[in-house]
């Protein structure tokens, strides 16, 4: 080896060096500063006075903490078993040689392109009381129709829900699709040749093969759902009341506009906490699991 | 195949374009009741149903949404909010994107020893949730003194997106023979030539891919948007919220669906025209490796 050689072999470290630097300083250094601030007693602006655990306590105490766990329940578990469901169905009947295939699965995606904010104006809109979807229904012949959830402290979640599905089901459409494309069409002519039936051969065959995308899919929208925010604010602004608020708003709410610095960053670090005990697990076995292939 | 003809195939047939019409219907709906809203004007929406089409195409409400409708005290429009997101999008998935490929190429060409547990650790980067650099975030950004300005957002979107645009890069450089490398290597070709001559050359389409995710998830930020920009440098995501979330007593909800479409009209556009790599990235970003 010249020295020339050895230059030649630092430059690459020297090329991604700034950006690890960069990189590791913005995801973990500010992790770490945002978990020191949630032990501190800061209120409008950061105080570095010690605090314990006491915005923590504070946090679970607190009624309206629940209620965002309470709708990140709902929303997380309406939000990704809709756009799974609606998603595999639709890829699915999509795989069965159907006639626009490229024109329909167009508009499935559309709304993925859009950004959350026009997502939730649009639908708000649509599911506002006395015009919107209430309206049209009655115009229909439906009198008595009312669908008044935006505006419901119980329903509004389903609200979002519903958006949130409308928004990303043509996401999970797509990871499904191009998942089905990769399965060997040998193994389905076989099942066909021995008579299986086709919703048997899915059942039985194809969905099972399908089981890594819905990992994948599934993961992708638990922790968009963890961390969604614009949607909630544009759509209900976590209200009636707080009744929609997520732990995202709260953590918005609590650090610009309540002046409580300490519990926002606390609230923020138990997101962070429930996205890691989802995400590293998962980052974990797909980053082991590859190499082979290569 | 010869199956037997029966009656099941076609009614199954119908039963599938059945459902597929349903979906369309459930994923055009938001759309269309936009567009028909916007062009009508406050009467026309409280007599007519949410589908009507508007009597005559009135184009007021989209002027009012562009220049002059009221977000909070400013009545100028989404106009400001749309040229600043242009101003923070152009240059953010620029420097992402060129600093992704360059991460790419050395994660993948020039792996050294600890670079795939460097970049794993990395890639946390793409799942984390931004609440947790809020706070320290808004204090960096004072004491670099670019507190609500337009180039403090450039910064966070590309630190943001550096995991994501490093992992797009990397996987696709990954299937590029090392042998093409080493060739090249023997010939006394240097890094940066390697990567100039040889892996550039054939990145077109993993570019495409990563300025048109970029583009859209950097458009269609709004967390960043509300809690870093000033009254100055608010993007359109943030002028949308607060024009149709503005309390005044009447709600002009026509003007509310042409700002929601002029807002979503830029990565509307692009996905339309380039459909193909929007997939592309969509699942690149759900499958590692």
């Amino acid at each position: 080896m010249t020295t020339k050689n050895s230059f030649e072999s630092w430059l690459p470290k020297l090329v991604v060096a700034p950006a690890f630097v960069l990189g590791f300083a913005f995801i973990y250094g500010l992790m770490v500063w945002n978990g020191v601030l949630s032990f501190t007693v800061s209120r409008m602006l950061p105080n570095y006075e010690w605090a314990g655990l006491a915005q923590y306590e504070k946090l679970w105490e607190m009624d309206r903490w629940w209620v965002a766990l309470k709708n990140l329940g709902i929303f997380g578990v309406g939000y990704v078993g809709g756009s799974l469901a609606i998603g595999v169905v639709l890829a699915v009947l999509l795989d069965q040689k159907i006639r626009a295939e490229g024109a329909l699965r167009t508009i499935y995606l559309y709304p993925m392109a859009l950004s959350f904010v026009v997502t939730g104006t649009a639908w708000k809109w649509l599911l506002n009381p006395g015009l919107g979807i209430e309206k049209m229904v009655r115009d229909w012949g439906f009198p008595n129709f009312e669908f008044g959830w935006l505006v419901d402290t119980e329903m509004a979640i389903y609200c979002v829900v519903i958006a949130g599905i409308w928004q990303s089901a043509g996401f999970a459409m797509a990871l499904f699709l191009a998942g089905l494309r990769g399965i060997d069409d040998s193994i389905i002519k076989a099942a066909q040749v021995d008579g299986a039936s086709l919703p048997r051969i899915y059942w039985r065959i194809v969905l099972p093969a399908l089981r890594p995308v819905f990992f994948s899919t599934l993961m992708v929208l638990s922790h968009l759902a963890i961390k969604s925010f614009d949607l909630v604010m544009a759509l209900t602004a976590g209200g009636p009341g707080f009744a929609t608020d997520v732990p995202a708003t709260f953590m918005y709410t609590m650090s610009f506009s309540r002046g409580q610095i300490g519990l926002g960053a606390a609230s923020a670090t138990m997101m962070l906490a429930t996205v890691a005990a989802l995400v590293i697990p998962y980052l974990y076995s797909e980053l082991r699991s590859k190499p082979h292939d290569r | 195949m010869t199956a037997k003809p029966s009656l099941l195939p076609s009614v199954g047939r119908l039963l599938v374009y059945a459902v597929l019409a349903l979906a369309t219907a459930f994923f055009l709906l938001p759309l269309y009741a936009m567009l028909v809203t916007s062009f009508k004007d406050a009467d026309e929406i409280r007599s007519t149903s949410l589908l009507a089409l508007p009597a005559a195409l009135n184009w007021s409400a989209w002027g009012s949404a562009w220049s002059s409708a009221c977000t909070g005290v400013d009545c100028n429009g989404l106009r400001p909010f749309f040229w600043n997101s242009v101003s923070m999008a152009v240059p953010a998935v620029m420097v992402s994107t060129v600093w992704g490929a360059l991460n790419g190429y050395v994660l993948s060409l020039w792996k050294f020893r600890g670079s795939d547990a460097l970049f794993g650790m990395l890639l946390f980067g793409v799942f984390m949730p931004f609440q947790v650099v809020l706070l320290p975030m808004s204090q960096v950004l004072g004491w670099l003194g670019l507190s609500s300005s337009i180039t403090g957002l450039v910064m966070v979107h590309c630190l943001a997106g550096l995991a994501g645009t490093t992992l797009f890069f990397r996987n696709y450089y990954a299937a590029i023979p090392k042998e093409l490398v080493n060739a090249a290597r023997m010939d006394g070709a240097s890094f940066f030539q390697i990567f100039w001559r040889i892996v550039l050359p054939l990145s077109t389409p993993i570019i495409m891919v990563t300025l048109i995710w970029q583009f859209t998830n950097i458009w269609n930020d709004f967390l960043f948007g509300v809690v870093f920009s000033g009254t100055e440098s608010k993007p359109v995501t943030v002028g949308l919220n607060n024009l149709a979330n503005t309390s005044s007593s009447v709600k002009a909800y026509n003007v509310d669906m042409a700002a929601a479409i002029i807002a979503g009209l830029p990565t509307m556009v692009i996905y339309v025209l380039a459909g193909k790599f929007f997939v592309r990235g969509l699942t690149a970003g759900a499958v590692k490796g």
